[in-house]
């Protein structure tokens, strides 16, 4: 049995044998195989390529069936994982044989790509195969998402999630704009951006707790310590239990998550909006345009990639949220969400599948952002 | 970043006189009265967006019972200071106290490496995307581009299960080998943070070093420098502030992270890190806040440090992802 410790030497060790823990030995041999591409003569590089990409296939295969027989999980899963180490070697050997470059760009791309490939892609592809099985591992077809659309509880899950989605940035990026305009060339405007940016560095968690004490609950009769029941109890009204009544307690998670958002669309937008030509804005004056005219008619399409990219990143950090249901209510009294309900079926629950088949909706919400993202950046690239 | 930008005045370039007098005053007017109640509305949203956090921090420093019976702005009529929280949830030797201290260890640990391993493979993937020609080199960057946006949610039970069936063996050995390193190890939370991490990463620091002039870069190589010199030299330098930024950003990230060591580390005082052990307080005891009030700033202390003595480059690492993206 290992010492408990001291958390200094527990940590400085194993760095050394880093390298070593990332490549199991299948990725080892791949390494070496597409290392010995590069550094071939040009007239047998051709030829040892092919060698290559059956070593790495060979050693991926065999490494999975060793894991396979020794875990008792259902075959099919591993030949992902040749495919993924063998188009690793592949492109990569591809390209060795096309130019000069290859040899540094196999350097410098390799550790990333074998990471990337190990800790992500192949991981993605597993999640959405096992969104088909059962707790036993055995295939059941779409019963996790039969599951996931009948069952009550997940539908309010579902529910939630996009009530979350919709409200979040609409929030966020709507009192982030106006806060952006109100304060622009304003005197002390760097402290006023301070203030509302600081959430942003707050962990969800903290905000969680921070959250917590503001909703906190006293019966009527006592003094109320949190503020928001106190304001309720100044005007005249019950305390109420604001986390355990549904469904406002869901609108009480959104309200930290905006709150800690508010900050990031504030500084973007406030960027973008000096970034609006002034030439545009004074002949908008000269025409007579009225303060919000000016704002609706000039500023507000001057900034609209902006405000694409705010909405665009809130959302995909509003749909992964977890840390703020998991601290503040644990997903309890119907405030449960995909990607906290995700963690309670894989982790809490014994049941993976259903992890994941959450998992993979999450994706697939996700995947319309993506899409439109690629795009946005093919056409960025055509511009450069 | 500038705030003030240099603004030509109105009443400069009047086409009349007369007319400009009569505009600009209206103008004038009319100006002020926006910006009164535009000044308004922003003080109410700046401090709304402040008392949370300011009530937390001052609860943390008032006595237990002040804490539990009263609300924090009767400070005002009664003030009373103390630092027993901060001694208790960081040094308290009791077993059903925080002992934060360890914890705080924890992270540091977490958040160093899981920022420099990820920041150094991006920076080598960074250069080869941007300025080693190599056919399908924009292809390649799309997936990673692509790989950004899939959610850690998807690969976190796979990546799990090849923790448990390569690295757990190699660690259990390892410590068995060498009896003072802990079985119990940082290395599959780190993994997991530079994996989550390396897309962002990657597509920050090429939009920032593809930038840089290519006469740099190929009068460097006229000079004979190789891709290692080129990258050190001056691909390093050059993009220190982008490379400074990323570095804020990914170091936040994990400090602020619960969900990757919620499913990575044990959960022991060996390698929790602080958001683990502030979430289970939360959970179990949430009724005793001044534990909870000075854990919870315990934990933020460093950020806000981070934030407030690194503000700058936070700001740009901001921009410079949201500008491109």
């Amino acid at each position: 049995m290992a010492s408990p410790g001291i958390p200094a030497l527990g940590w400085v060790t194993p760095a050394l044998l880093l390298a070593a823990g990332i490549v199991g030995w299948p990725l080892a041999g791949v390494l070496i195989a597409t290392a010995a591409i590069a550094f071939l003569p040009d007239r047998i590089r051709r030829s040892a390529r092919l060698v290559a990409w059956l070593l790495g296939a060979v050693a991926v295969v065999v490494s999975s069936v060793v894991v396979e027989a020794g875990q008792e999980q259902p075959v099919g899963v591993w030949p992902w994982a040749a495919a993924a180490g063998l188009s690793v070697v592949g492109v990569l050997g591809y390209f060795a044989d096309h130019d000069d470059d290859s040899k540094p760009m196999l350097v410098f791309l390799m550790p990333a790509a074998l990471l990337l490939t190990v800790g992500l892609v192949y991981p993605a592809l597993r999640t959405a195969m096992l969104a088909f099985t059962d707790r036993t591992g055995a295939f059941n077809g779409v019963d996790n998402f039969v599951w996931m659309f009948t069952q009550p509880e997940a539908l309010i899950t579902l529910g939630n999630t996009v009530v979350w989605v919709v409200l979040v940035p609409l929030l966020s990026t709507v009192i982030g704009l106006a806060y952006a305009v109100f304060i622009d060339k304003t005197r002390g405007e760097r402290i006023y951006k301070m203030l509302v940016f600081m959430p942003m560095a707050i962990s969800f968690v903290g905000a969680g707790i921070i959250w917590k004490f503001m909703y906190a609950y006293r019966g009527a009769e006592q003094d109320q310590i949190g503020l928001v029941n106190q304001i309720l109890v100044w005007f005249g009204q019950q305390p109420q239990q604001i986390l355990q009544n549904s469904p406002w307690n869901t609108l009480a998670l959104i309200i930290v998550m905006v709150w800690i958002q508010t900050g990031f669309a504030m500084v973007v937008l406030s960027a973008s909006i000096k970034g609006v030509p002034l030439e545009q804005l004074e002949a908008a004056e000269i025409d007579g345009a009225n303060p919000w005219q000016r704002f609706a008619n000039v500023t507000l399409p001057g900034i609209r990639t902006s405000l694409v990219v705010v909405v665009t990143t809130i959302s995909i950090a509003t749909l992964k949220v977890f840390d703020i249901v998991r601290t503040m209510t644990a997903g309890n009294f119907n405030t449960s969400v995909i990607a906290n309900e995700m963690y309670t079926q894989a982790f809490r629950s014994g049941e993976p599948g259903r992890g994941a088949a959450l998992a993979l909706i999450l994706f697939i919400m996700v995947l319309p952002i993506v899409v439109y993202n690629i795009r946005v950046l093919n056409q960025q690239k055509a511009i450069r | 970043m500038t705030t003030v930008a240099v603004t030509p005045d109105p009443e400069i370039t009047p086409k009349s006189a007369d007319a400009a007098l009569g505009t600009t005053r209206s103008d004038r007017v009319k100006r002020r009265l926006t910006s009164r109640w535009a000044t308004l509305a922003a003080i109410i949203i700046a401090t709304v967006w402040t008392v949370p956090t300011f009530g937390l921090l001052l609860s943390s420093f008032r006595p237990a019972d002040q804490i539990s019976t009263s609300g924090w702005w009767t400070f005002f009529s009664d003030p009373q200071l103390t630092l027993d929280n901060y001694s208790e949830v960081l040094f308290s030797s009791s077993a059903s106290s925080p002992q934060l201290g360890e914890y705080f260890v924890n992270s540091l640990a977490i958040a160093i490496p899981g920022t420099l391993i990820p920041l150094v493979l991006a920076s080598l993937a960074a250069y080869a995307f941007a300025w080693v020609k190599f056919k399908g080199s924009s292809t390649l960057f799309v997936i990673v581009f692509a790989l950004q946006i899939v959610p850690l949610q998807m690969a976190l039970i796979p990546l799990l299960q090849l923790f448990v069936t390569f690295l757990q063996p190699f660690q259990t050995a390892l410590s068995e080998a060498v009896p003072f390193i802990s079985e119990r190890q940082f290395l599959p939370v780190w993994i997991a943070h530079a994996v989550f991490g390396l897309p962002l990463a990657i597509f920050l620091l090429h939009n920032f070093i593809s930038e840089i002039p290519s006469e740099v870069i190929e009068a460097a190589r006229v000079d004979g420098a190789g891709h290692g010199q080129i990258f050190f030299r001056i691909i390093l330098p050059l993009a220190m502030p982008a490379i400074a930024s990323f570095a804020i950003f990914q170091f936040l990230w994990v400090w602020n992270d619960l969900l990757v060591a919620l499913v990575f580390s044990s959960g022991t005082p060996d390698t929790a890190p602080l958001t683990q052990r502030l979430a289970e307080l939360a959970g179990s005891r949430g009724e005793n806040w001044e534990r909870l009030t000075a854990g919870a700033f315990v934990s933020l202390v460093v950020p806000l440090l981070v934030f407030f003595g690194l503000q700058r480059y936070f700001v740009r690492g901001l921009l410079a992802g949201s500008a491109k993206g």
